[in-house]
């Protein structure tokens, strides 16, 4: 039955399923882990790095990006054995950073991190509703600080949906890590930055093998800018 | 086509109606019609030249005529918006009683000055796109943005014509906010202005007697002092004052005062 409507993007089955959209959260699902919590005056993004080759250069590899000062973005992508899908990412991110400025300079306010997201979930529904195209294989954690100070965490996802998260994970294994944050996600245990820093430390270690070589890790603070962690003395 | 559309560049093959409906229905708006023309500008014409050569001495001129008086200026307790009613087509008074403040929202004014047509169209336009703002992101537009809204859409025709000189008066987030912005696209933030063609007089009258603690009582008499002394001097100016008070809470009406009776309460000191 699948195999007659999963052609085409803008055809339903006959239970209502939009089989390239699922196909695309299925590409998501092979992507490396990326987890995002949210604490009471940071954020905090943490991705999974895969093994790189000897001669490939590190720092070309990032996950987690920059939308504007105060938000940044991290995504899950897959190894380079099958197609990467960070080329998505990048149109994404693009159309994200020029949409971040183009309210600052229309509204002459930052964009807050709704509504944000709401552009982003907009632009991949529009891509699951026209014919020619494919969706965007990504998914994406959006965290960043509103104009007034709140932290905040959101989630998309292929078909354009987006929800308000307290701490999430996505790609490999995400449902082992939210399972994990499910149990240990409370208010002590992000009572301080480092609290929270070190809850999303632990989440990710769930799944990937330990060592610092493996985990990308990125904070914003309340009024300041993205910045990378990248070793335990920053703590 | 779909690479057109994902790198996100838009051929420029002028203001095709087809390109327009696009364009101005798509629900998710983000551009707040700074990239959307409301109206197709007819291939082939050129509004701009068209009016230089009727403002020129020989052959048929056609005066834009500036017909009335507006003020507003912020103070400790708010921003008092001030304006006059006459509406006037030439040397014909068309209305005594015409409107000049559009209320966008209870926190928002705008007033108008110019061509009553271009003031009501885009005023209202800029009031749908306020209503639109709220509801997709569930808070209420910032002055600057909502003034940002209005310099954009007069830019886009700059040139061809458009006459209003407007006040966006309102309170937000920042506190009280106070912009002017007028057909050139010009859109300045300050404490006081003064748009029409009576605009000097009420800007004399204001200036003598701004005073920054002023109590509330005494600002609302220097707006309408402000006015009903340019209407007496302005030919075009008359009708009553609308007196606005912009609090933190919203706007209210202060009065409606006919401007004989102002001038006649006045008169001691006067002759």
């Amino acid at each position: 039955m699948a195999a007659r409507y999963d052609r085409a993007i803008t055809v339903f089955s006959p239970d209502g399923h939009l089989f390239q959209v699922e196909y695309a959260q299925e590409a998501v699902k092979k992507g490396s882990t990326a987890v995002g919590i949210r604490g009471k005056d940071i954020v905090v993004l943490g991705v999974e790095k895969k093994s790189v080759a000897k001669l490939q250069e590190e720092r070309t590899v990032r996950k987690i990006c920059a939308l504007d000062e105060h938000v940044c973005m991290a995504f899950p992508n897959q190894s380079t054995v099958f197609i990467s899908l960070t080329a998505d990412a990048r149109i994404v991110i693009n159309r994200a950073r020029v949409e971040c400025q183009s309210h600052r300079l229309t509204v002459e306010d930052p964009v807050t991190v709704e509504y944000i997201t709401r552009y982003i979930a907009t632009l991949k529904q529009r891509y699951t509703q026209s014919n020619g195209r494919r969706p965007f294989g990504i998914s994406a954690l959006i965290v960043g600080f509103d104009y007034d100070g709140t932290p905040r965490l959101y989630q998309t996802d292929p078909s354009g949906t987006y929800h308000a998260w307290k701490a999430n994970a996505i790609g490999r294994s995400a449902k082992t890590v939210r399972e994990f944050l499910e149990k240990n996600y409370t208010d002590e245990a992000i009572a301080s930055d480092n609290d929270a820093i070190k809850l999303a430390i632990k989440a990710l270690l769930e799944v990937v093998q330990s060592g610092g070589k493996n985990i990308e890790l990125a904070v914003i603070r309340r009024n300041q800018p993205l910045k990378f962690v990248t070793s335990p003395s920053e703590l | 086509m779909a690479l057109l559309d994902v790198s996100g560049f838009s051929s420029f093959s002028g203001f095709g109606k087809h390109r327009q409906a696009q364009l101005v229905d798509r629900p998710n708006h983000y551009s707040f019609g700074a990239k959307s023309q409301e109206f197709a500008v007819p291939v082939g014409v050129d509004p701009s030249t068209f009016l230089k050569s009727c403002n020129c001495e020989d052959g048929v001129s056609i005066d834009m005529n500036h017909g009335t008086t507006t003020l507003a200026f912020k103070f400790r307790h708010g921003v008092i918006v001030a304006v006059d009613s006459r509406a006037s087509a030439g040397s014909y008074i068309a209305s005594k009683e015409a409107n000049k403040v559009i209320e966008i929202n209870p926190y928002l004014l705008g007033t108008m000055s110019g061509s009553a047509a271009d003031c009501q169209y885009w005023e209202r336009l800029l009031a749908k796109e306020c209503r639109l703002y709220k509801l997709r992101n569930k808070q209420r537009i910032s002055v600057s943005a909502a003034s940002k809204l209005l310099s954009n859409m007069m830019l886009g025709y700059r040139g061809m014509g458009l006459s209003m000189g407007s006040m966006i008066c309102g309170w937000d987030k920042k506190g009280p906010g106070l912009y002017y912005v007028d057909d050139n696209g010009t859109r300045l933030s300050g404490r006081m202005f003064s748009t029409g063609c009576g605009n000097s007089y009420a800007y004399g009258v204001v200036d003598s007697g701004y005073n920054e603690d002023m109590t509330v009582e005494e600002a609302y008499e220097l707006g309408r002092r402000g006015i009903a002394h340019a209407t007496h001097r302005d030919a075009y100016s008359g009708g009553v004052v609308n007196l606005y008070h912009m609090k933190e809470d919203g706007w209210i009406k202060v009065c409606k005062e006919d401007v004989s009776e102002l001038i006649h309460r006045y008169r001691k000191g006067m002759f």
